[in-house]
């Protein structure tokens, strides 16, 4: 059931021609912009979600299951939904994008920025929801002994609470990144289908399967390998703990 | 108004969780000595340790250490945790799973700003002297209950605290290592300078470690007062279950246990040297004249203090060795006791609880 497709794919990888096939520039520009976009995605989704977690998960204010709402609606939104919503909101005429390019200059719609914004739309609720689990579930007494001896709230954060969920925020983060490398309806929605400036493999491939199968194929089968080089070693290094 | 205060911790607060629970307190331990807070779960002892720790704010009154006030609202003074200087051992130690021992032990030297060279020094020469020596690089999962409590006591004593407070020190443990433990953690205390506090639910380890104990129920104190004064005079029907115990220590030797010049007959034949015996009150018997049957442990004595809790009757006796009885009501008034009659007491030899409390030599 799970192997199916993988065996489906590999009959239909044109060996001889591969070589050629992935040196060429629609793979290796969207291997380089997917890599690029689904990792800055990534950070950002820490940067703004692991705070965003721990507001959530620990301070009760009024509000805070909208809040929750909000921040997993992207999750069971079609990712097409939610580019379509980014463009409203931040496209040349949208209700933010238009103040954006009259002070900043920056327009988000069709830049490689507009995918790392798609995508962290995207993937960032799989990291806020793993890690406000994780800090839900650990033991806050452990921030109180470290209190007690004398730890600072920001030495408590760093040597107490994010060791201790560390599985959970990598995991968090594999899931993260997972989901933005992959991503595409909300990408070709609202940063559109540019090789170099916004054509992710994802995308790629789409485009191939109607014109060239055989990229198609070594397209699809880039994504196979990368993806599996990451969660196979990141599950040998921090998976066991979970 | 801190002038008159001495070296050691004055408390005196309220404080509300929730809308039906209060804790009131009043402590006042003097360097050098221990005190026990016992009570049953649900009573206030954690929150106790919270609000001495800076982890629970109070909401009347004050708490100050070493003449400094640490928490006091109605002047606006609060001290955060991590600038009190209170070492807390705490219920099931909460060493830190991601660290090491020594990294636990250094944990609040580098918090309070030790380079990491001086804070390993220091912690190793800790961990030597409660004899964890060896075991630094060890994580706390690999280490048995003795050893994770003495790295949590290390832990507490690295940071030379004002405040030793101990929660629960010896309930996370084995029933069998905990006499052992409890022996070892009373040297420790006593090399301790400062005031000390040992939160606990069982009056053994109050009785045992504490100078002085307070009873503690629904968030308040009923009782104060020596371990004696309470096992002798208790106050309130918890007072009384826990005062129940009694707790006799003796020397033994084949079956025998030398209190004083009394002989007592135990059913533990093995146990040598310096043991503990616990007698629960209900387990001892009273008589006119002297009872005939099987109980090994009989001998003539008075009635020294008498006192009714309802349908039952605690009876303190007199010498050779003073225990305290319950018996119903009824069967006092049966037997006519009053104080300062004469009763003959009978214990059953395997009524009787022993436990080492010297180093176990057992010959088997």
């Amino acid at each position: 059931m799970f192997v199916v497709p993988f065996v489906g794919l590999l009959a239909r990888v044109p060996w001889s021609d591969l070589p050629a096939l992935l040196a060429g520039d629609v793979v290796t520009d969207a291997l380089r912009l997917s890599l690029v976009t689904s990792l800055t995605a990534t950070l950002i989704a820490v940067v703004v979600g692991v705070p965003l977690a721990w507001i959530m998960a620990r301070l009760d204010f009024p509000g805070r299951s909208l809040v929750r709402g909000l921040v997993t609606l992207p999750l069971v939104l079609p990712p097409v939904v939610g580019g379509a919503a980014l463009l409203f909101a931040l496209g040349r005429r949208g209700l933010v994008g238009e103040s954006l390019d009259q002070v900043t200059g920056l327009l988000l719609p069709f830049s490689t920025w507009g995918v790392v914004v798609a995508n962290t739309f995207v993937a960032m609720p799989f990291l806020v929801i793993t890690v406000e689990g994780a800090l839900r579930n650990l033991d806050q007494r452990y921030e109180g002994a470290a209190a007690s001896l004398g730890a600072s709230r920001w030495t408590v954060l760093r040597r107490v609470t994010l060791p201790m969920i560390g599985p959970s925020l990598v995991a968090g983060l594999v899931l993260t990144w997972a989901r933005a490398f992959g991503e595409f309806g909300a990408t070709i929605t609202f940063a559109g289908n540019l090789q170099g400036r916004t054509q992710t493999l994802p995308l790629a491939v789409f485009v191939a399967l109607e014109s060239d199968r055989d990229t198609a194929v070594a397209l699809s089968l880039v994504m196979v390998i990368v993806s599996l080089a990451v969660l196979v070693g990141l599950r040998e290094r921090w998976w066991k703990a979970l | 108004m801190e002038g008159a205060l001495g070296p050691g911790l004055e408390a005196d607060f309220g404080l509300r969780r929730g809308d039906s629970f209060r804790l009131d307190l009043r402590l006042s331990i003097p360097a050098g000595t221990t005190v026990a807070l016992l009570g049953p779960n649900g009573a206030g002892k954690s929150t106790a340790v919270s609000a001495i720790a800076g982890l629970l704010p109070i909401d009347s009154g004050s708490i100050s250490l070493a003449g400094i006030a640490l928490d006091a609202p109605a002047r606006d003074v609060f001290v955060p945790p991590e600038s009190r200087r209170v070492g807390v051992v705490f219920q099931d130690y909460l060493l830190f799973p991601h660290m090491t021992v020594i990294e636990n032990v250094a944990f609040g030297l580098r918090s309070r700003g030790s380079s990491r060279p001086e804070a390993m020094d220091r912690a190793g020469s800790w961990l030597e002297r409660l004899e964890l020596g060896g075991l630094e690089r060890r994580k706390p999962s690999q280490l048995s209950g003795g050893q994770a409590q003495r790295v949590a006591l290390a832990r507490a004593l690295v940071i030379e605290p004002d405040l030793l407070l101990l929660d629960e020190p010896l309930a996370a443990l084995d029933v069998t290592t905990r006499a052992d433990l409890r022996r070892t953690l009373a040297r420790h205390l006593d090399g301790f300078p400062g005031p000390r506090l040992v939160i606990t639910h069982d009056p053994t380890e109050a009785f045992l470690l504490a100078d002085e104990v307070h009873i503690i129920e629904n968030g308040a104190v009923t009782q104060s007062g020596s371990p004696d004064e309470i096992r002798l005079r208790p106050r309130t029907p918890y007072a009384a279950d826990l005062a129940g115990s009694n707790l006799v220590v003796g020397n033994a030797s084949g079956g025998q246990v030398e209190i004083g010049s009394h002989v007592m007959y135990v059913a533990e034949q093995e146990l040598e040297g310096e043991v503990l015996l616990t007698i629960r009150p209900s387990a001892i018997s009273l008589h006119r004249s002297p009872p005939e049957g099987s109980p090994r442990n009989t001998w003539q004595t008075t009635v020294a203090v008498m006192e009714r809790l309802g349908e039952r009757t605690r009876i303190r006796t007199g010498v050779p060795l003073p225990l305290t009885v319950e018996v119903t009501s009824e069967a006092t008034a049966a037997l006519g006791l009053g104080e300062g009659e004469e009763v003959w007491v009978a214990i059953k030899a395997t009524e009787i609880g022993v436990e080492s409390e010297s180093i176990p030599t057992r010959s088997e």
